[in-house]
């Protein structure tokens, strides 16, 4: 114990000497919160419209309107001809095209199939499946009233109306930064300790301590926890700031308790910091270990759910995401936040975490050698 | 020199690395006390047996007992009774004078009030008062030598193990090192240490000098020249260095 309190007192002494990191470990948690959290949106605002209105009927003119008062599109060009908005797509000057077919508005009169043509510029899929759902969803909401007046005036009784409700729990208003927001604070975490604990052993091999600290009797664990501990301080405190910020800049309400995030928050760095050693003592460099620190993080963060939905991922992608610390984290502190998930409703998720970090703990302390 | 005690016995020690074979049978004692050289050109071996010694590296095949222990199974036991100051500069240089030594002495199990009379008494022996909370990287190559070896045996150990300790400084810095050195014999550490430099091997009580992996000669400076009829050690060494295969 009072090996560790020696190593503890050299780690602390050491990262606050060092006057390039220091301000990094302030300043990180800051930066990413504000810039990431507002630019990191899946919202779409002014998607850019061309309409082909060859029917110029009072139909097509009524939903063309509707684009025109939705805050989500702009209308760049209104024109007879096709062949010039899909110049004009391929250009990228536009987003999506809405062509209305001459015979749109009689085929609705006589209540016949009526077809609206939608072209979506699907070089970004996601953003084009968004361009896509809104465009229907305007469509859908004239369709309906249409229906609604054909019942009123006509009091046919036959005309069936299946309407589809939707109601968003836990986020009522869809709005993407209590979404993100969680997410990037798993981000800022992961980063402060995937990195600083790749390169801490390493940095001793490379100015030659660790020889000297090999040839002394202290034990492979007392060096290691002693190695940990102040990282998981640092991600603790990163985690404070985070939360300090959710809750009074961007006025996130944290519906579950701070605690359980803490804890969570403690296996998790377990984990990763797990995986930092290990990653330290495999290599020789500190560059060598950044690139392997580099390699995994990417991995881990583009596979977690953070940017995109796992659940539309390939089965073997989401296999994947099994053995992603970062994905179960995310999904955790997304619960705990935005449901108010508690320990119970957490805890496979949890456990499955924790035998994550006994493995990479057991892993690093045997892979790290004192003698060769 | 009390020479009925040995410290170090090696008997067949072999080490390899593939098909290259850095230890090529050595066997050699050194007794309580003594200051051991162990001389050889760069890539001789030195440094692989030292570290064997210390317990950083497993040896191929051999009996090697340090201090009365087995290096194969109480390599951390032996940990505890030895020192060691390696080729490449081991204190913090982001740690002042005095952290390092807590530090190095703290986690060798010593208590901190002992710790903190001890560092006073040799930062006062090192004329380094002035020295103790300025941060190593800012001293002079010298005085971090002097600290080095003073840390390294800061825990009293029996044994101390020096590979090639005053690489890089000056003459005078080099007599004044081995003052200390002299004086951690006086007071009963048996000192083993590597050096390419001659006139240091006049100093130890025994030398052994390796050439390609084998020791080619053990004996007293003045034995070893009586036998290579040489007038000084640099004599000594080329005659033995000439018989190397890997001469450039």
């Amino acid at each position: 114990m009072r090996t560790i309190k020696y190593i503890l007192q050299k780690e602390f002494l050491q990262i606050f000497r060092n006057k390039s990191m220091l301000p990094i470990i302030f300043a990180m948690p800051i930066i990413q919160l504000c810039v990431l959290v507002f630019a990191a949106t899946f919202e779409m605002k002014n998607t850019n419209l061309y309409i082909v209105d060859q029917d110029l009927s009072s139909h097509s003119r009524q939903i063309i309107s509707k684009f025109e008062a939705s805050p989500f599109f702009t209308i760049k060009h209104t024109d007879f001809s096709i062949k010039h908005a899909e110049d004009e797509l391929f250009k990228d000057n536009v987003d999506a095209i809405l062509h209305f077919e001459n015979g749109f508005g009689n085929a609705v009169d006589k209540k016949e199939a009526a077809s609206v043509q939608v072209l979506v510029n699907a070089i970004d899929a996601s953003a084009a499946g968004l361009y896509n759902a809104y465009i229907l969803s305007v469509i859908q909401d004239y369709n309906q009233k249409l229906e609604s007046s054909i019942q009123t005036t006509i009091k046919k009784q036959a005309v069936q109306q299946v309407q589809n409700t939707y109601s968003h729990l836990f986020n009522p208003e869809m709005k993407y930064i209590p979404y993100m927001l969680p997410g990037i604070l798993v981000l800022l975490i992961t980063v402060i300790g995937l990195f600083l604990s790749a390169m801490n052993v390493v940095r001793e091999k490379e100015i030659g301590t660790i020889e000297q600290i090999n040839v002394t009797p202290i034990k492979k664990y007392q060096f290691l926890i002693g190695k940990l501990i102040p990282f998981i301080f640092i991600g603790f405190f990163e985690l404070g700031i985070g939360l300090i910020l959710a809750a009074f800049v961007f006025k996130i309400p944290i519906l579950g308790s701070v605690w359980l995030i803490y804890l969570v928050a403690f296996i998790y760095l377990l984990t990763i910091l797990g995986i930092g050693l290990f990653i330290s003592t495999q290599t020789d460099t500190q560059q060598q270990a950044m690139f392997i620190a580099w390699f995994f993080m990417i991995i881990f963060i583009l596979m977690s759910g953070l940017f995109t939905p796992t659940e539309s991922m390939p089965e073997w992608g989401q296999k994947m995401n099994l053995l992603n610390p970062v994905a179960y984290f995310i999904k955790i502190i997304r619960m705990i936040m935005l449901k108010g998930s508690g320990f119970m409703d957490i805890l496979k998720d949890l456990t499955i975490l924790s035998l994550y970090s006994i493995a990479m703990l057991s892993f690093a302390t045997n892979r790290y050698k004192k003698t060769n | 020199m009390n020479t009925d005690k040995k410290v170090i016995s090696v008997r067949n020690l072999y080490k390899r690395f593939g098909s290259f074979t850095a230890n090529d049978d050595l066997s050699f004692d050194v007794y309580k006390g003594e200051i051991f050289g162990f001389l050889g050109a760069n890539g001789a071996g030195k440094t692989t047996a030292m570290k064997i010694l210390c317990g950083l590296s497993y040896p191929t095949s051999g009996e090697i007992m340090v201090a009365g222990l087995d290096v194969y199974k109480q390599r951390e036991e032996l940990k505890k009774n030895i020192g060691y100051m390696s080729q490449k500069f081991s204190l913090y240089e982001d740690l002042t004078v005095f952290e390092n030594i807590r530090f190095y002495a703290g986690i060798y199990g010593m208590s901190s009030k002992e710790i903190k009379t001890k560092a006073d008494e040799l930062l006062q022996k090192l004329g380094l008062v002035h020295a103790r909370n300025k941060r190593i990287g800012e001293l002079p190559l010298g005085w971090k030598q002097k600290l080095a070896f003073s840390v390294a045996i800061f825990h009293n150990p029996g044994i101390v193990f020096l590979d090639e300790p005053t690489g890089g400084v000056d003459p005078v810095t080099r007599r004044q090192f081995w003052d200390l050195i002299y004086e951690a014999s006086r007071a009963g550490i048996t000192v083993f240490v590597t050096t390419h430099y001659m006139d240091e091997a006049e100093y130890c009580d025994r030398i052994s000098i390796m050439v390609d992996g084998r020791i080619e000669a053990l004996d007293t400076p003045e034995a070893l020249k009586k036998h290579f009829k040489a007038k000084d050690m640099d004599e000594v060494f080329l005659q033995l260095a000439r018989k190397s295969n890997y001469q450039e």
